[in-house]
């Protein structure tokens, strides 16, 4: 493996530089996934049979702190970047454990805010509307999830290796990863909560 | 390729000879409609029979001229980049022929889903069109009367079907009339029609919807007004009333034969048009829908002419 | 006893039992021979670990080509089923059975997996490269296509086969109607395998970008991997489309959600919506790497550049960004207003013009050339005529108000056919031969080869012309059977007999790959067909690393100007090569989830469970697993230069 030392360690190897662009287009593979998700839902969102509707249902606590959450977590792992690019595993590890923890608080606060549901007979069965709400939150809900565990997993290994080419490269890839769900969380909250509500 | 070519034109004489025993259904056209898809198919044909005449010719210049066994041995074909005149024709003369086809498409396609020309001052005889697995119930809202796999048209007037399912997705075609138009569970489409002679004619689902869809047929026959009327009259004396307990029993997947009644359905099963839409909104009393709703469904549910 | 019934094929009949049999024979035979000829080892170590890109396109290609005969089978039971009226071969349940596998296998299993084994094969070595950009994920790829046509091809003879068409439309697809396990299994299926195509879209488009040789800029690419490359951005765009429509088909069928019935508010055009906004770009996902083949083909074989190489790339890239925008087209009859059909009419239409530009320019790369007729060119040469009657009649489907007529007839069947039969399977069988000299070292047998081609060819033509007629005469697709009133017979049986030519044809190839393999001369040198591009610089077989030397480029014919100009593509000294390592993961992971999909065909959630946590034990290994890979060493690689006869 050549080590490039005028890049910054995630870009210092070929193969990470691949690594990068490669998941960048696996990025434009999940918008169109979640555009396709956006636009049936807000097709369906009126067809409630004789179900909910959103204003029905949604309610804006949980959702603020959900908000508030996810939001704040794409700000902690924005710091652990920058950390590791000055080079201070520490602070790259607590930024890291952070963010981790608010990901496990926004799924703890979703996984709350589906019982809710449930409850108030918004169940995935009941109508269109309510099975394509849940299909699109529970898309992003299972995203999260996946990201938590791999995020740990990049944890334990910066702990364990330090910083290399490897773990850069997997530790900015997983940011990516998790900005594009802040992203889409945003594209959420606005077009499917606040619509909703409204 | 000779081979080739003489298989072609061996096919197309095949074609030929075909139409000229008996035109093609959807050619031996009984109504406004269907002639003008009629005529938009040949004047299409022909206009694409001259690009692949084109094609065909342009290849086979070259493969005649340029085969290695025509060159001497030592030819060494040249390098030649693009030519910008060569290509300013190879786009141009696509464009003009899509621009074109499109004004034909545009402007028949307008054309077809309108009331035909002469007939808009009538008042159509509206005919609801349901599909279930594997058959076709005509209601006669006006006539106050119901068939099952035939349906009777006057000729010389406007007939609007109104297409819709009580199952899956299913297509009403009669070639020799016009177009054909899906029936959907959630929703009625329209199709104006007209018949301009007397005939028999086949019209059928050409849409797969399982096990029965081979034999989704029914007989349409158009006949003049004053026919039309005596055959009302006709089953008002003769037939037996439409009961809901007797329609849940059509409703079961099977064949049946063809069937007459008084009285349709409707009155207890109404379309899903209307207040009845199949959108199913607990609240909302129309079908008022999103705007992405009314995109992929269609404003002739919600434009009554 | 209750947990078994479930298995069982609901319509079973004696060609279905007999199925049954002849496949198992076939598993216990391989297993015993393999077994008998103690080939395990090989096998695992020199195939089913590879991560070698060569390797994993000769396994696509192989297992296209096992699909193309289950698919082909099917499409001569259609055609015998129709060929007399009223004919009592298939009952209706089985003939909705087989058009719906037919369709599914050839598409996505046969098709898909032959383009992207040639894609596999040809890419890297054209442009230069040791290998793709994520090695270990193209075997991941190749493996999920695998268990998903694996998965397909059981629902045969365990469960049944889906019945609702490959469009698999709701609520015809939804469990009212039909209620066997066949649609969980497309689902499934296609969800797979679709799974395994997203991975190789952006290995490809991540390897093109990145890893091109020196010297080759974009506009010096060859035309098959700017193909490639277009091809796969597509694939990156409309496949995740599929993944939704198939979760929201799976939560119907399978969590009794109302997403695409009609009542509680659900909307079954939404699938047909979904389904085109994939299946209208993934016809070009098909076409256009066909294009890339036809287009390195007729320049080779009339010795001349590309002409129009700008044009060519232009047009390609306003195809894939037009797929999008026909997608309506598929359903003018749903009921539209005029004017939405209209707009989808005239951008259908529009898109013949970029492909008219590519067949006048392949016309023009004839002009002045100096035309040799291998097999490769025959099946180019037959493709232009047919592939613009296809063509022309795709415009004439795109007429909206026309295409009332048109729509689910026989003319339509023809017309998509006529596209991909002509556009996709002959480049197929073309870059098979031509390419071929290039993956096993020996040539097909051209003799036999033309043979071969006359068959297929004529067969084609005699098997789908006539459904143009008896579309127009109004027989509906997908009718098991006809009365004779309606006067389809006997063009039906014209069909059939064309199926049967055809079917002749494509005996005649694998008795080709026989013989050849058997008689061709081994001592044919690196560059048999006189070719133009990188592929053709290295040696025959090619090693391992492609190249020993990474070559140098200056134009998109780079080995052409090296033979004819003297322009020297291999400099400097041979170096260590560094090499990723084979790895057993993607084949277990993809048989976890095999395992995984068929538990939850069968609603077996042990199973799902089970399956769910060994797949994420895979990914954690493979989190925590630390392989870059080896060096091969110089004097090896002098080594096998020199007993090779040198790389230049």
């Amino acid at each position: 493996m050549k080590i490039d030392n005028t890049q910054p360690l995630e870009y210092s190897t070929d193969q990470n530089q691949m690594n990068i662009l490669g998941f960048w287009i696996f990025l434009g593979a999940e918008i169109m996934l979640f555009a396709t998700l956006f636009a049936t839902y807000f097709i369906y969102a009126d067809r409630t049979g004789s179900g909910p509707t959103g204003s029905d249902i949604f309610e804006i606590t949980p959702v603020l702190i959900e908000t508030f959450l996810l939001l704040t977590s794409s700000f902690t792992i924005g710091l652990a970047i920058n950390a590791m690019r000055l080079g201070r595993k520490n602070a790259t590890l607590t930024f890291l454990a952070i963010t981790l923890l608010l990901g496990a608080g926004f799924i703890g606060f979703e996984i709350f805010e589906f019982v809710h549901y449930y409850h108030v007979g918004a169940g995935l069965q009941t109508s269109a509307f309510t099975g394509m709400l849940l299909t699109t939150l529970g898309t992003h809900g299972a995203h999260v999830t996946f990201g938590f565990f791999w995020g740990l997993f990049i944890l334990i290994q910066i702990k364990r290796d330090g910083f290399n080419p490897r773990t850069a490269n997997k530790s900015f890839i997983f940011s990516l990863y998790w900005h594009f769900l802040d992203v889409m969380w945003i594209f959420i909250f606005s077009f499917i909560y606040l619509k909703g509500m409204m | 390729m000779k081979i080739k070519l003489a298989l072609l034109f061996g096919l197309l004489t095949i074609a030929t000879i075909l139409a000229g025993c008996e035109p093609l259904l959807v050619f031996d056209t009984k109504g406004p409609q269907a002639a003008t898809i009629s005529n938009v198919i040949w004047i299409s044909i022909i206009t694409m029979a001259v690009v692949v005449i084109v094609v065909v010719a342009l290849l086979i210049n070259m493969l005649v001229k340029y085969r290695a066994s025509k060159q001497p041995e030592d030819y060494e074909p040249p390098h030649i980049e693009g030519n910008p005149i060569v290509e300013a024709i190879i786009v141009g003369v696509p464009v003009l022929i899509v621009a074109f086809l499109s004004v034909i498409s545009v402007m028949s396609t307008y054309s077809v889903e309108a009331v035909p020309e002469g007939y808009e001052d009538q008042e159509p005889l509206v005919i609801y069109a349901s599909s279930s697995d594997w058959k076709w119930h005509f209601s006669y809202p006006e006539q106050d009367i119901e068939t099952v796999n035939y349906v009777f048209i006057p000729t010389h007037r406007p007939v609007e079907f109104r297409l819709y399912s009580h199952t899956t997705i299913s297509s009403f075609w009669i070639p020799q009339l016009a177009g054909q138009k899906y029936a959907m569970a959630d929703m009625v489409n329209k199709l104006n029609v007209v018949a301009d002679v007397p005939a028999e004619m086949i019209g059928r689902n050409s849409n797969f919807n399982g096990e029965g869809f081979a034999e989704n047929t029914f007989n349409v026959t158009s006949l003049d007004p004053d026919e039309f009327d005596s055959w009302i009259e006709d089953i008002h004396a003769t037939a037996e009333p439409l009961t809901e307990e007797e329609f849940t029993k059509l409703l079961e997947p099977g064949h049946l034969g063809q069937m007459t009644f008084t009285g349709t359905h409707l009155d207890f099963l109404p379309a899903p048009e209307g207040e009845h839409g199949g959108h199913n909104h607990g609240s909302s009393e129309t079908d008022q829908d999103s705007a992405g709703h009314e995109e992929t469904n269609t404003e002739s549910e919600h434009d009554h002419h | 006893m209750e947990f078994f019934e479930r298995f069982a094929v609901p319509h079973p009949s004696p060609l279905i039992y007999a199925s049954m049999v002849a496949i198992g024979l076939t598993v216990l035979a391989i297993i015993f021979g393999i077994t008998y000829f103690k080939k395990w080892g090989y096998l695992w170590k020199e195939w089913l670990t590879t991560v070698d890109h060569k390797r994993i396109g000769i396994m696509y290609m192989i297992s296209a080509l096992l699909m193309l005969f289950r698919g082909g089978a099917d499409a001569v039971m259609m055609r015998l089923q129709t060929s007399v009226p009223d004919n009592t071969f298939l009952e209706a349940q089985h003939y909705n059975e087989v058009f719906t596998t037919h369709g599914v296998v050839m598409i996505i299993f046969m098709a898909m997996a032959f383009i992207i084994g040639l894609m596999n094969f040809v890419v890297p070595l054209q442009i230069g490269a040791r290998d793709v950009a994520f090695p270990r994920l193209n075997a991941l790829s190749f493996w999920l296509y695998f268990a998903g046509a694996m998965l397909f091809n059981i629902s045969f003879v365990i469960g049944g086969s889906p019945d609702a068409g490959w469009t698999n439309y709701y609520p015809l697809a939804s469990n009212d109607f039909s209620t066997s396990v066949g649609v969980n299994y497309y689902n499934w299926a296609l969800q797979i395998s679709g799974l395994g195509t997203l991975m190789t879209g952006i290995n490809f488009i991540v390897t093109i970008i990145k890893m091109r040789a020196p010297g080759m800029k974009l506009m010096k690419m060859p035309m098959f991997t700017w193909s490639a490359l277009i091809t796969n951005a597509i694939i990156v765009f409309a496949f995740p489309v599929l993944t939704i429509a198939l979760i929201m088909g799976t939560l119907d069928r399978q969590f009794g959600t109302s997403l695409f019935t009609s009542t509680s508010g659900g909307m079954d055009m939404q699938w047909a919506n979904l389904f085109w906004i994939w299946g209208h770009p993934e016809v070009y996902i098909l076409i256009l790497p066909a294009f890339g083949v036809y287009s390195q083909i007729i320049s080779t074989f009339s010795g001349r550049n590309l002409y129009g190489y700008k044009s060519m790339v232009g047009s390609m890239v306003i195809i894939s960004l037009m797929s999008f925008l026909v997608w309506a087209h598929h359903f003018f009859t749903m009921g539209h207003d005029a004017f939405t059909n209209s707009i989808f009419s005239i951008t259908t239409m529009a898109i013949a013009v970029p492909t008219g530009i590519k067949i006048f320019n392949w016309l023009l790369t004839m002009w002045k050339g100096k035309i040799r007729f291998t097999v490769p060119m025959l099946y180019s040469v037959a493709f232009i005529p047919l592939f613009t009657i296809g063509g022309v009649t795709g415009v004439m489907l795109g007429v909206a108000s026309a295409d009332f007529q048109y729509h689910n007839t026989m003319f339509l069947v023809a017309h998509f056919h006529n596209v991909i039969i002509p556009g996709v399977v002959f480049a197929m069988l073309a870059g098979m031969t031509y390419w071929w000299p290039k993956m096993f070292g020996f040539m097909l047998n051209e003799k036999i080869g033309k043979w071969a081609f006359w068959f297929v060819s004529i067969g084609f033509c005699f098997s789908f012309f006539p459904m143009y007629i008896t579309g127009l005469d109004g027989q509906a697709r997908r009718m098991y059977t006809y009365s004779e009133s309606t006067g389809f017979g006997p063009l039906n049986m014209l069909s059939f007999f064309g199926a049967g030519v055809m079917a002749i044809g494509f005996i005649i190839i694998v008795y080709n790959v026989l013989y050849s393999i058997k008689n061709s001369p081994r001592n044919i040198g690196d560059d048999p067909w006189d070719a133009r591009s990188l592929e053709w610089a290295t040696q025959t077989p090619v090693q391992e690393y492609n190249f020993a030397i990474t070559p140098e480029v200056e134009s998109s014919d780079a080995y052409w100007d090296h033979k004819k100009k003297g322009y020297q593509l291999f400099k400097g000294n041979i170096e260590k090569i560094h090499m990723p390592n084979n790895s057993g993961l993607p084949i277990i992971m993809a048989g976890i989830m095999l395992v995984f999909a068929f538990s939850f065909v069968f609603y077996i959630w042990a199973g799902v469970i089970v399956a769910a946590i060994a797949f994420l034990a895979c990914l954690i290994y493979r989190s925590f697993e630390k392989d870059d890979g080896h060096y091969i060493p110089v004097s090896e690689i002098k080594e096998t230069e020199n007993k090779n006869g040198g790389a230049n």
